[in-house]
């Protein structure tokens, strides 16, 4: 085994990683599929969705394994019942704290929070929803941010800090009351930063920033902080 | 005075029920038609961008989304002022032909048909659908395929039978319609014309044969309003408001529907949780009128398709001046509406221009109010939008087909009711020509409360001191 590498096993299947690699990435790398919805290849690891949480053998914790750096020895479990369980728990509370319609909305069958609940089986919420009226911002010439839709994994605001490097997305106020904004809280329409790069609304997982007229399908690009910094570093 | 109820009412579309008032003689004083649910669509729709406006809509029904999104659309375009490609309305038309057509066999072959192949009395459990099928296996099966047909000219045009919100835009349509899909339209329109004008011949035997149906069932004056074209013919995604009186004299003709505050008013009764509309002019309640097929083809001088036109020159027949009264007509309206949507749907998908590619623009909020107009299967509906300068809803205005039926309702109603109610007990009889009477106008309450939920009868009976006599649920 070379110097920096770490030996460890995810879902029984021995893994060698560089050091400092995050669960989640080692995990890719070797095949195995950890759901996700805050994060993007390209930007800085958030670990607000907690839909990556894993379970460590020796711990009777769970962790975010975005967040979560391998160790040599650990053995980690990615799928089981009661990981199930606290993930679909966790897609409730996400679900249950804003206006979420699949039916109405832009993002409907090109959503990724729709498309979670469905693999992880969830159709019901078992919690009182909030049912958000928060005034929806579509003053910008063609992008619109509709904060009745959003789940706060602040794949916009890290894209255009980190990607575009403007920071004109921010986020207000904290818990069910957190909202994204816009430079210091003002109409998107009279931003003096953003640049109109619109990688807000191609990151974005679910309805909640679009290009009006347009379906998220046709508007969505994941990759894009990935192949901006293929670009940028070449 | 004593009171009878009935709650629900079953094979309709909503959720209602239907309150009879006893004289001390237990003759029928009243009947008042209610509806019982509240939905709130003007409110929750407030504060949203105006493009979400033809898909939020549309979800207040599941039997005619087709209308909402044509009347939302058309409201949404004049907010984008923006003149729609010829294309994208031969398209919307066509969608609007194969809605009538669904909905108009589901009313005739699945609710309405039961009542008169079964029998009015006949027992509950076998007059529906099911026994129609057991009946008449070879008249439901052909009522099962009409609709279907309506419905896949949705889905073929649109891309869904229900719901097809992604398809209609401000301004236009989202996609063309590929040659394929016309051709499997063309393909199975014979099939269609043949089944409805199979059912119009048995339908005009079968009402031939029975008078006292045709006499009791909300036979009554009223005026008749609805969309025509600019010379007077039949029109349902178009064209300009008229107004008839019972003798067929035009009171009004080529309103503007944009201007439809100002003819028509909207009163509230605690009973119901469904509004009032009536004509202005005549003031309320004296401005009852009908919409929906009975009225659309008393105010119209033509369909304009050579075999609608045929039978509607019968039908004109069946009353006093041209103009029909009956309420039990609008089935017989219905069917030929359903021939001439046939006959239309035929030349839209002849017409070479339905393949243009040219059927959406791109679009933005230009005006702050927009008022679309079409008719709905069960008559004129009214989508009527105030937006900010960034295009966000903040008033919204809807008056449903159904509604402007609704002084009607009760009128047909406490007809039925002083003909066959007779006791301080309901008898199934009873009962169910209360309902079929409603059925007739084919309601939609789910429409029409902007209410949740299915349809089942509440008739309750008082008497003149309001005490319940007698109760019968479904």
């Amino acid at each position: 085994m070379s110097a920096g590498t770490v030996k460890l096993k995810i879902d029984n299947i021995e893994v060698n990683v560089p050091e400092g690699t995050m669960i989640l990435e080692a995990a890719r790398a070797n095949g195995v599929v950890i759901p996700t919805l805050c994060d993007v290849e390209g930007l800085t690891a958030y670990g607000g969705c907690r839909m990556c949480m894993v379970e460590i053998h020796g711990s009777p914790k769970l962790f975010a394994s975005c967040v979560t750096p391998v160790s040599t020895g650990m053995e980690i479990v990615t799928q089981s019942d009661k990981l199930k369980e606290y993930r679909k728990m966790a897609l409730q509370f996400i679900l249950s704290e804003r206006s979420h319609i699949c039916s109405v909305c832009v993002a409907n069958n090109s959503c990724e929070l729709q498309k979670l609940a469905n693999e992880l089986g969830v159709d019901h919420v078992q919690f009182e929803r909030e049912w958000t009226s928060f005034p929806v911002d579509s003053t910008h010439d063609f992008l619109v941010l509709d904060r009745n839709r959003c789940i706060l994994c602040t794949r916009c605001v890290r894209v255009c800090d980190e990607i575009e490097g403007v920071h004109t997305l921010d986020l207000k106020l904290r818990g069910k009351d957190e909202q994204v904004i816009v430079d210091l809280d003002d109409q998107w329409g009279e931003s003096t930063s953003c640049t109109s790069c619109r990688k807000c609304a191609k990151v974005c997982p679910v309805g909640a920033i679009y290009v009006e007229g347009e379906a998220l399908s046709e508007t969505k690009d994941k990759n894009v902080a990935k192949f901006v910094l293929s670009r940028r570093n070449r | 005075m004593k009171e009878i109820v009935i709650n629900p009412i079953t094979r309709i579309e909503g959720h209602a029920k239907v309150t009879i008032q006893l004289n001390e003689d237990l003759s029928v004083k009243e009947a008042r038609f209610q509806v019982t649910d509240f939905r709130g669509f003007e409110k929750f729709t407030e504060g949203r961008p105006f493009y979400e406006m033809p898909s939020i809509t549309s979800r207040a029904c599941g039997i005619c989304p087709v209308s909402h999104l044509l009347a939302s659309a058309k409201a949404c375009d004049e907010i984008v002022a923006v003149k729609v490609p010829p294309t994208a309305v031969k398209l919307r038309r066509l969608i609007h032909m194969g809605q009538m057509i669904q909905s108009h066999a589901l009313n005739f072959f699945h609710l309405s048909a039961p009542d008169f192949l079964l029998g009015m009395d006949a027992d509950p459990a076998i007059r529906n659908v099911f026994g129609l099928i057991e009946k008449n296996p070879d008249l439901a099966r052909q009522g099962i395929r009409l609709r279907r047909f309506g419905q896949e000219i949705i889905e073929n045009v649109a891309g869904k039978k229900i719901h097809s919100s992604e398809w209609i835009v401000p301004g236009g349509a989202k996609w063309p319609l590929t040659r394929e899909r016309a051709d499997y339209l063309k393909s199975n329109l014979p099939e269609a014309l043949t089944t409805t004008l199979q059912t119009i011949g048995m339908f005009k035997t079968w009402f031939s044969g029975c008078t006292e149906e045709v006499a009791t069932y909300g036979d009554f004056p009223s005026y008749y309003l609805g969309l025509v074209t600019a010379d007077g013919g039949l029109e349902m995604y178009d064209g300009n408001i008229r107004v008839m009186d019972n003798d067929g004299n035009i009171v009004a003709d080529q309103l503007d529907p944009d201007k439809y505050l100002d003819y028509i008013g909207e009163a509230v009764e605690p009973y119901s949780y469904m509004k009032f509309p009536y004509y202005k002019p005549l003031g309320y309640p004296a401005g009852m009128y009908r919409v929906g097929p009975l009225a659309r083809l008393n105010i119209s001088s033509h369909c304009g398709t050579p075999l609608a036109d045929e039978e509607l020159k019968e039908f004109k027949k069946l009353g006093k001046n041209g103009v029909v009264q009956s309420t039990f007509h609008y089935h017989y309206a219905r069917l030929i509406e359903t021939l001439f949507c046939i006959e239309k749907a035929k030349e839209l998908l002849e017409d070479p221009e339905i393949l243009s590619e040219h059927v959406c623009r791109k679009v933005y909020a230009n005006n702050n109010e927009g008022v679309g107009v079409a008719e709905a299967p069960r008559g004129t509906l009214i989508h009527h939008y105030k937006v900010d300068d960034n295009g966000m809803i903040t008033k919204v205005n809807m008056i449903i087909a159904t509604e402007h039926n609704n002084l009607a309702y009760n009128k047909a109603v406490t007809q039925v009711a002083q003909k066959y109610v007779k006791a301080e007990t309901l008898t199934e009889g009873m009962l169910n020509r209360v309902e079929s009477v409603i059925r007739s106008f084919d309601p939609c309450l789910s429409c029409a409360t902007h209410a949740v939920g299915q349809m089942p009868l509440d008739i309750q009976l008082l008497d003149s001191q309001g005490k319940q006599l007698d109760r019968k649920t479904r």
